[in-house]
């Protein structure tokens, strides 16, 4: 499977990365190199075999539905580049 | 300098408590062979401070006669680790100035215990690399040099910081985590043990995620017995994670005795990889040799779909990354990017993201992306996820033989030059998973054992694999081994 600059650019985009226009040409040609080595993988008879969900055979254990933590929004945005009035600050994102 | 950190664990243990010195004079020593090799960038850096405090703490205890094995030992612990009090970076300019609120559990578990950090340890970044050459804070370097070679080698990845911490005696022992080989590679190229724990046996509880259901954190020691003692300490069930095994605590140290009568140990023919060098080949029918001397019955077994774990792996990892290494978007912590007036927040995001993920975790995170997204989901995750399955069942079907646990090589070849896979295809540094990956795929134990040198003097390391669960039985087959194998090298002190 070759990625073509277009499918990088969608990628990138669905990444949520930057990626120069410059680059673009380099990422398809990389990602198009892994992709192609997963390639292998349709060599593999999986008819009737189940995906992997979970690797230890458990069911997910379930805890009291009770609080246990919180009441600490300075702790919560202590490390935030940008905090105010106790709120997460972001540029607009509603006209 | 060096006679204190010198040690193993499990002579320093003794002597602390037999008071032949103190939990703040063992700290200091090895605070000072920290700051003399400072060149190999092992740590991010030492954290003195806070490791005296914890030494006056365990020192009080130790005189109270209330001192656990860890109390006073100085470890240092890998940068993927959350530590309160100390910055969590996972070697990744995306959270610079991060300091966590709060503490991994398995950290708070060391704590508990009476164990002293030294610092956080250096490693590729968000754990995605074998030679700590993705790191924000530049390369870890190999203690070790090739005979009459002055070039730096890596001490592998991802935990390699962790390594070359160990190997050249900067702490007694060093956490590390392992998701397709990076504590058993770079255990490997490093002359010490490293040992990756069944899937769920060590909390993932504050520690910053990779790709969650291969993750585990595990061990990086001097001994056998010392990863045995360290992983008693890390090891136990933890609620705050769901994929926590609820099984009681154990003591992996006790009952250490190397004898192998009555046990099977499987060789898979599958791992006779093509350009696998004859130095390996052959350390790899030594230790065999070996573990028949120390009574073992030896048999050859298959592991068919062993030549899909890594190409399965480089499916399933990103694909999680992906998932995971979305919270990292510059508001909540760590770095944000300067965006113009007309921005909003997906410019923000984009723009964060480039400049604070380095390249190899750009590429893992958009490769997870692809392979998510709508019309390749099936074609690329779902197939890979049967294949996984299909590789844990060639494990099964082996223990289901008698197969008590599995000898490997632990890497291809021993440790390569800084920089020597720079110009390389990103596939080609992925081989040097080939051995490990199959074990987390199928989230058994594993543990990687120092076994020899190879003609240019450096380390190799040999693996072994367990029932899942069945870390004691793995251990005291490691424990036979390596006294078989008599491994004493260390390296010069160049630094």
């Amino acid at each position: 499977m070759s990625i073509d600059k277009e499918t990088a650019r969608r990628v990138a985009h669905l990444a949520r990365i930057e990626v120069a226009e410059s680059d673009l040409d380099r990422v398809a040609a990389e990602l198009s190199g892994i992709l192609g080595f997963m390639e292998q993988l349709r060599d593999v008879d999986v008819s009737g075999i189940e995906p992997m969900t979970s690797v230890t055979p458990m069911a997910l254990p379930l805890r009291e539905d009770r609080i246990t933590a919180g009441g600490e929004p300075e702790r919560i945005l202590g490390n935030a580049p940008d905090a105010r009035r106790g709120f997460f600050a972001v540029p607009k994102v509603v006209e | 300098m060096g006679e204190l950190s010198r040690l193993t664990l499990a002579e320093a243990r003794d002597r602390l408590r037999a008071r032949d010195f103190t939990a703040a004079e063992l700290t200091d020593d090895c605070l000072a062979a920290a700051e003399a090799a400072a060149v190999l960038n092992a740590f991010t850096p030492p954290t003195p401070d806070l490791a005296r405090a914890q030494a006056a703490a365990a020192d009080a205890r130790l005189a109270k006669g209330d001192a656990p094995d860890l109390c006073g030992v100085p470890l240092g612990i890998k940068d993927l680790f959350c530590v309160e009090g100390a910055p969590a970076q996972a070697a990744s300019r995306i959270l610079e100035g991060f300091r966590p609120p709060y503490e991994s559990t398995v950290t708070a578990r060391l704590r508990e215990r009476g164990a002293v950090m030294l610092g956080k340890l250096n490693m590729d970044e968000f754990a995605m690399g074998s030679s700590t050459e993705t790191s924000a804070f530049g390369p870890a370097i190999s203690p070790w040099r090739r005979r009459g070679d002055a070039a730096p080698l890596t001490p592998g990845g991802s935990s390699g910081g962790s390594a070359a911490a160990v190997a050249a005696d900067l702490c007694l022992g060093a956490t590390g985590t392992d998701t397709g080989g990076s504590i058993r590679q770079p255990a490997a190229f490093t002359g010490i043990v490293g040992v990756k724990p069944t899937y769920g046996r060590c909390s993932r509880w504050g520690i910053v995620a990779f790709a969650s259901s291969l993750d585990q954190a595990g061990p990086m020691a001097k001994s056998v017995t010392d990863a045995a003692i360290l992983l008693s300490a890390m090891a136990g069930h933890d609620p705050k994670d769901s994929t926590s095994a609820n099984r009681p605590d154990e003591d992996f140290a006790a009952g250490l005795k190397g004898d192998l009568r009555g046990r099977r140990i499987g060789v898979p023919r599958e791992y006779r990889v093509d350009g696998m060098p004859a130095e390996i080949e052959a350390l790899w029918a030594k230790g065999s040799d070996m573990l028949r001397d120390a009574g073992a019955e030896i048999v050859e077994i298959s592991l068919p779909h062993t030549k899909y774990a890594l190409p399965a792996y480089y499916v399933i990892a990103p694909a999680e990354a992906s998932s995971n290494l979305a919270r990292y978007d510059g508001v909540r912590y760590g770095r944000r990017a300067r965006i113009g007036a007309g921005d909003g927040v997906t410019e923000l995001y984009e723009r964060t993201r480039a400049e604070g993920f380095g390249r190899e975790v750009q590429r893992r995170i958009m490769v997870g992306a692809y392979v998510l997204s709508a019309g390749f989901y099936d074609a690329y995750y779902l197939r890979a996820q049967k294949v996984r399955t299909l590789i844990k069942r060639d494990f099964e079907q082996a223990f289901d033989a008698g197969v008590d646990a599995i000898l490997t090589p632990a890497t291809p070849s021993a440790a390569f030059g800084i920089g020597d896979m720079a110009d390389a295809d990103p596939v080609q540094m992925y081989l040097n998973d080939v051995f490990t990956v199959t074990v987390n795929l199928a989230g058994l134990p594993g543990v990687s054992v120092p076994a020899g040198l190879d003609a240019a003097g450096l380390p190799l390391g040999l693996q072994l694999i367990g029932r899942p669960w069945d870390e004691k039985g793995m251990l005291d087959a490691a424990f036979a081994l390596e006294r078989a194998c008599g491994f004493a090298a260390k390296p010069g002190q160049w630094w």
